[in-house]
């Protein structure tokens, strides 16, 4: 009788051990999940509020017209303009910020002396710091004045130029352009850094100065490390919205550099205030674009890191 | 050791990349379901009610406002407003001055658009939906009730060096539609016009649009998506013009007299200046079935402090 009363508290610990170790194997499940779960529902949020407008409006209405009315008497949501847009904008802003950022990053991993070094590397991390509103604020206070100038001197008598006051693409694409040298540099830097220092060394023990060491040697070597800082240099360029609402001018055109243009970003956050109807059902078609993109951008991404590990190994 | 940490931090920033751009459409979506289902539940009942609304509107307020002469300082309860960005300073006096009277009672005032106002009205999470334009056929029909407060006149305004200060219906018109593009077309100085407006949805540019028989015509450089902008873009750019709200006028902009009618609030109450707009507090169904807080607020704006007030934020009493 004792022994086997024994015996069923010696289980019930035993099996309260087991609660405890099941729970919490539970709770990192979860915890490990709760990211993945986010994704998920967050992709099919996305699909179920914009896909209604594509049939209601029509895939090639909407993906291939020109004309953005949303609130005329017959609704026309074309956004074609602001898909260019978004792929010129940010194309150009790669373009723009890519080699000042890998040269700096260069400069950083191997010419700057110690001290120097020691200043800008610091400020190149307070950029990544500065919220973009404030981008957005500078651009307005002295790039579109003087995008204006230009303006005006290029287009002086035009007949057919609508004149924007400086507010154009060229503005979007420069304060775009700067806002992803934080990310390209960082990256960038990293890899050159943890190359190993053998490559470096029978450079130049072969003869090669340091400049042809730095452009056929390491660049080549860390070039998977820069791809993958331009790719997400695209998704920090394209999923950006408050500084180019600021400075881009935000009306529907094709993306000529001083054209007043919107993005998808833009043409989201400066419409959903006030928009109804399908007028709101389209904005989130926008915003379903403008995911894909940057899930198509995501896939890259991994796809390079995949590559660069295998071709390290 | 460091490529891990790249890794890393590539992740974290793909899933914050990603959630961003999920987070962006997360406003409206869930709203609108919830005040499609509230539409078609309150639909039955208004149509009953909209019949007698006009005159039961007006014996209403006077009802009200019998109360409050007899002073109810312990009123107590909660008003929530949301709506037109246009009417911010309008419906900020309004909450102070009404709360500064009743201790008793809190008042909140969103800002979320005047569509999105009487959205939210009809849906039941506010009391009051502000819109600065009419409300539409279709809000009507779904039960929101319209109660114009204030009549909004609105300003065409130029850089403060522009030598043109006065145009007619047919030069302002010209110029929205992208037909006059140089100043020295309307009488100014040779210069490009940069014509800046607001965003398709806003009401002032629908106001502007509908006044001038533009809509959907106009030809904008520049969509900005909040009053400040323009008032800020068209002071800051010679040879821009925009419009905004009277009641936001300063020094840093210039008016523009259309049809040599000044932009003024004798103007407006006259009818002889064309650009100007009712400022809407929309109910859902008719006033005198709201709350007692509700109630006395609409019994405020008629009183002399109300009207006053209205007066003080530049907006006009109607008649």
């Amino acid at each position: 009788m004792r022994q086997t009363y024994a015996n069923v508290t010696h289980k019930m610990k035993r099996k309260s051990v087991c609660a405890v170790e099941t729970a919490a194997q539970m709770i990192f499940t979860v915890c490990a999940f709760f990211a993945v779960i986010a994704v998920a529902s967050i992709t099919l949020y996305m699909i179920a509020s914009g896909v209604p407008a594509l049939w209601k409006v029509g895939v090639r209405e909407i993906l291939f017209s020109t004309v953005w009315r949303p609130t005329a008497e017959e609704p026309s949501f074309g956004i074609l303009y602001i898909i260019l847009t978004s792929i010129v904008g940010t194309a150009s802003a790669i373009l723009l910020g890519v080699p000042i950022a890998l040269l700096t990053a260069v400069f950083l991993a191997e010419v700057a002396p110690r001290r120097l070094a020691a200043v800008v590397k610091p400020a190149v991390e307070l950029l990544a710091g500065i919220p973009s509103v404030i981008y957005g604020l500078l651009g307005i206070m002295i790039l579109n004045p003087l995008m204006y100038k230009w303006e005006q001197a290029i287009f002086r008598g035009s007949e057919t130029h609508q004149f924007t006051g400086g507010a154009n693409l060229l503005s979007a694409v420069i304060v775009l352009a700067i806002m992803i040298l934080p990310t390209v540099i960082n990256i960038s830097e990293s890899s050159l850094r943890a190359l190993p220092p053998q490559l470096k060394a029978s450079s130049l023990a072969l003869g090669a100065s340091h400049v042809q060491t730095i452009f056929r040697v390491l660049i080549p070597a860390a070039k998977p490390g820069i791809v993958t800082a331009i790719v997400l240099g695209v998704g920090r360029a394209i999923g950006e919205a408050m500084a180019i609402s600021l400075v881009s001018g935000s009306s529907v055109n094709l993306p000529l550099p001083f054209s007043s243009v919107r993005f998808l970003t833009t043409a989201i956050v400066s419409e959903m205030g006030y928009a109804s109807g399908t007028h709101r059902q389209v904005l989130f078609t926008i915003g379903l674009v403008l995911f894909a993109f940057i899930m198509i951008v995501n896939v890259l991404l991994s796809a390079v890191l995949k590559k660069g590990e295998s071709g390290h190994e | 050791m460091k490529k891990k940490n790249v890794v890393k931090i590539l992740a974290a920033l793909g899933m914050a990349v990603c959630m961003a751009g999920g987070l962006v459409g997360c406003g409206g979506s869930g709203q609108e379901t919830s005040t499609q289902s509230t539409q078609q539940a309150v639909k039955q009942e208004n149509e009953a009610a909209r019949a007698e609304n006009g005159g039961q509107e007006t014996a209403a307020g006077k009802e009200s406002a019998e109360e409050a002469s007899e002073g109810s300082a312990d009123l107590s309860g909660t008003v929530t407003m949301a709506g037109s960005t246009s009417m911010e300073k309008f419906a900020n006096a309004l909450a102070e001055s009404f709360m500064a009277k009743y201790p008793g009672v809190t008042v909140t005032a969103e800002f979320t658009g005047s569509s999105a106002g009487i959205e939210s009205v009809l849906a039941g999470s506010v009391d009051i939906g502000n819109s600065s334009r009419s409300l539409k056929d279709e809000e009507k029909s779904a039960g929101a009730v319209e109660n114009i407060v204030a009549i909004d006149g609105i300003a065409v305004i130029t850089d403060p060096a522009n030598t043109v200060t006065s145009l007619t219906t047919e030069q302002l018109k010209g110029i929205y539609t992208g037909e006059v593009k140089n100043w020295s077309d309307v009488g100014g100085a040779d210069g490009a016009i940069v014509v800046v407006g607001r965003e398709a949805g806003s009401g002032t540019r629908d106001a502007f649009e509908e006044l001038l028989e533009i809509e959907d015509q106009c030809a904008y450089a520049n969509e900005l998506d909040s009053t400040g902008a323009v008032m800020a873009k068209v002071a800051a750019t010679p040879g821009a013009i925009g419009y905004v709200s009277l009641d936001v006028l300063d020094d840093t902009v210039q008016t523009i007299s259309l049809d040599d009618v000044e932009p003024t609030e004798e103007n407006i109450k006259a009818g002889s200046y064309l650009l100007s707009r009712p400022f809407v507090m929309a109910t859902n169904g008719e006033v005198a079935a709201q709350s007692e807080a509700v109630q006395e607020m609409f019994a405020y704006l008629k009183s002399e402090e109300g009207q006053e007030l209205i007066q003080t934020v530049g907006l006009i009493i109607p008649d």
